[in-house]
């Protein structure tokens, strides 16, 4: 719990006909090369927003070493579903998988629990548009708009003044960005229905295509790292 | 002999099976059930090695059942279909496989069409608009490639049921005397008398 409240932000928003995921890059220090991550990793993935399923976003904060093993469960979890059902997993049903798991780690002693805090953003024919927050306990809940990470009580109850029932994601996506305003170095995703095949379709930004969305809402890029440069 | 049929229409899945229980060339039973709803929007009709059937369609029950709990909906007719599949193939490969052949038809609560499944007892799945198990497949296959219509009403998919069962009454040698029907459309499952 500690760690989560220290991680990086993670925001996302239920919208009408998607979900948008937003997740906060901490820059550790300007030693750091980044040279590797700048085109984004398998679909445009990064440290925090991982592909879990076709039809499944996740974004994770706490710690990163915890966080890619549980991403690596839950993948192996759809995948299982698949294998066994032929559909794609309902998204519940993975939170669920996941959150019997995290409990596990509660329950025994001389076992760690995992640090981590996950956000997943999925479609299912079910419930259509989804979103689930699940905590290191085990407990998951689903949500409209929710924040994990430092600064998250500031940043839900921004979203709770702004946000709409009947909200679609084009304004979903400006919703996310202006809360997550204060930075401007993050990762991207949203959800939607392909128009023609109506299956899911999970676009993770690539970094400068976030770059291009941000000039197309309006909102420039500050310069990085201001205090470091000017010291 | 045993035989089955199952065929869709406007958002609905007729199965019918006759309800013989014979043992070599005696009849044991006329009023055997033949056809197990899987749940509030699913149907499966099976036919078989006697003991077999009742066991494997018991399981599968059960199986769907629990995820249903489990889980507060239950599986879409897709994902059941495959899962009796796995089932079916898995018990073909072990020492003593189920031989049972299936009709699989259900009501997608999620996507509000009809479904229905045609599966074997080797684990073979296709789905098909209409299908039938069993010596009366030879002689109703042919009669729904000519009038089965997916848009047909319920009156006109019976009148369509009907025409099969009475040729293979009027053609085949060992034909069955009763069938038992049931019906899955969006209001759940029925049974119907014709």
């Amino acid at each position: 719990m500690e760690a989560i409240s220290h991680a990086g932000t993670v925001l996302g928003v239920l919208a009408k006909d998607g979900v948008v995921l937003a997740a906060e890059k901490k820059v550790t220090g300007k030693l750091l090369d980044l040279s590797a991550s700048t085109q984004g990793g398998y679909g445009g993935s990064g440290e925090k927003i991982f592909l879990l399923n076709t039809n499944v976003i996740g974004g994770v904060a706490g710690l990163t070493a915890d966080a890619n093993s549980l991403v690596n469960f839950c993948r192996s979890a759809a995948q299982r579903h698949l294998l066994t059902y032929n559909e794609d997993i309902p998204v519940e049903l993975l939170a669920q998988r996941l959150c019997d798991l995290k409990q596990g780690y509660t329950q025994y002693g001389g076992l760690r629990p995992f640090g981590v805090s996950i956000l997943y953003a999925g479609y299912d024919p079910h419930y259509e548009f989804q979103l689930y927050h699940s905590d290191p306990s085990g407990n998951y809940s689903g949500w409209k708009a929710t924040c994990i990470g430092a600064n998250s009580g500031t940043a839900q109850s921004l979203l709770k003044q702004e946000y709409k029932d009947d909200i679609l994601v084009k304004d979903a996506i400006g919703l996310v960005l202006r809360t997550m305003s204060k930075t401007m170095d993050m990762e991207f995703a949203v959800l939607t229905l392909d128009p023609t095949t109506k299956t899911p379709k999970a676009k993770i930004y690539r970094p400068h295509e976030i770059d291009a969305l941000l000039l197309s809402e309006g909102l420039t890029k500050k310069d990085e790292d201001t205090e470091m440069k000017s010291s | 002999m045993e035989t089955s049929f199952a065929l869709t229409g406007k958002g609905y899945v007729i199965i019918a099976a006759d309800t013989t229980a014979a043992r070599s060339i005696v009849k044991m039973k006329v009023d055997e059930d033949k056809i197990k709803a899987l749940g509030p929007h699913l149907l499966m009709a099976y036919s078989g090695e006697p003991g077999d059937t009742v066991q494997f369609a018991e399981y599968v029950e059960r199986n769907i059942r629990l995820y249903q709990i489990r889980n507060t909906y239950s599986l879409r007719p897709s994902a059941a279909a495959s899962w009796v599949r796995r089932s079916l193939a898995e018990s073909l490969r072990s020492r003593h496989p189920y031989s049972v052949n299936l009709l699989l038809g259900g009501y997608d609560t999620a996507s509000y069409d009809p479904h229905l499944y045609w599966i074997d007892y080797l684990g073979t799945i296709s789905e098909v608009p209409f299908a039938a198990h069993g010596y009366g497949s030879y002689f109703a296959l042919s009669l729904l490639d000519r009038y089965h219509n997916p848009e047909a009403t319920l009156e006109e998919g019976l009148e369509t049921l009907k025409r099969c069962i009475d040729e293979v009454t009027k053609r085949l040698v060992v034909s069955p005397g009763k069938y038992k029907v049931k019906v899955v459309d969006k209001d759940g499952v029925r049974e119907v008398e014709i």
